[in-house]
């Protein structure tokens, strides 16, 4: 039980993400990658003449199933085997986010952030709401994600995704060391 | 149903990045401020498991369990991979998340999660509308 309810550490939790790859290929002949699945939301919710979204979704719909899979999955290791504790974040990334104003370490998101009163907020806004369009625009845009470029392409050895989650990280950092500060702020 | 073991696959790989935290906002601030090695640790040991399977499925010619050549499409490489991953990259430090963790992250209670979901569609299809005017 305790296995379940423990947070689990990187060389449990890496590996296993890892054999997604051949179980997906394995499974169905599919190349492991989630961003593919906003695609098809719009594909599928969206009435629209624009040419990228029409095509056949239903023939990709298994993404659709298994993001929804991840829902459920989320679900279960989150509520019903929910860790009890704080994540044991390092001394000084606890420092460090504390001077961004966080003082809530309770969860995985901080509390005082990630609210629905805190969308009225120019902060929240920022954060969720304009943080969100890019995550979608930004991975469209690549052609692929964390799980699509940085673990599908780079197992496969395709340099374009080595580029593409260099420019990731290159982002983040810019985010967490130049922006960020500002934003929260506001 | 046919799809019905990939909604299984699902479930355990969201189950996986809840238990692996790193679906945490709290987990990506570390990770971009080089304050442990959790994030370094899962991302890479799950590209080195990645790598050795595909290697050994190409060498051994190995089959889909219904007996399917296995075929992988080769990414390739645009400005986007560039310009987009960078936009990518901003709001992953912003929000903490990729589009695998918007979904494990609802599905763990945190409802909100949901407007920044709701907005990635909205970035995806603006893509969309935009994309024959961006540089590819």
């Amino acid at each position: 039980m305790n296995f379940l309810t423990q947070p689990w550490p990187w060389y449990i939790t890496g590996p296993l993400i890892g054999l997604m790859v051949p179980l997906l290929l394995l499974f169905g002949n599919k190349a492991f990658g989630i961003s593919s699945s906003l695609r098809h939301i719009c594909a599928m919710c969206i009435p629209t003449n624009v040419k990228f979204f029409k095509y056949d979704w239903k023939a990709e719909s298994w993404n659709l199933i298994f993001a929804l899979g991840m829902i459920v999955g989320g679900c279960i290791a989150g509520i019903v085997f929910k860790n009890p504790n704080n994540i044991a974040l390092s001394e000084s990334a606890v420092t460090s986010i504390s001077t961004l104003g966080i003082t809530n370490f309770s969860g995985l998101i901080p509390a005082e952030v990630f609210t629905f009163s805190s969308l009225l907020t120019l902060k929240g806004f920022i954060l969720m709401v304009v943080g969100g369009f890019l995550i979608g625009f930004g991975t469209r845009y690549a052609n692929g994600c964390t799980s699509g470029h940085a673990i599908m392409g780079m197992s496969n050895l395709q340099w374009p995704s080595l580029v593409s989650t260099c420019c990731f990280f290159a982002g983040g950092l810019l985010m967490t060391w130049v922006i960020l500060p500002h934003i929260m702020k506001l | 149903m046919k799809n019905f073991k990939f909604l299984v696959l699902g479930i355990v790989f969201g189950f996986i990045l809840i238990k692996g935290e790193v679906i945490s906002w709290f987990r990506i601030q570390e990770m971009f401020r080089f304050q442990s090695f959790h994030m370094y640790g899962v991302i890479c040991s799950a590209i080195v498991i990645g790598m050795i399977s595909i290697f050994i499925i190409k060498k051994f010619n190995i089959k889909t369990f219904s007996g399917a050549e296995i075929k992988i499409a080769p990414k390739e490489f645009t400005k986007g991979n560039i310009i987009g991953g960078l936009l990518f990259g901003l709001g992953w430090a912003m929000t903490g998340a990729c589009p695998g963790p918007l979904y494990a992250l609802i599905g763990s209670g945190s409802l909100i999660v949901i407007v920044i979901l709701l907005s990635a569609v909205f970035g995806t299809y603006m893509y969309g509308v935009l994309k024959d005017k961006l540089p590819h």
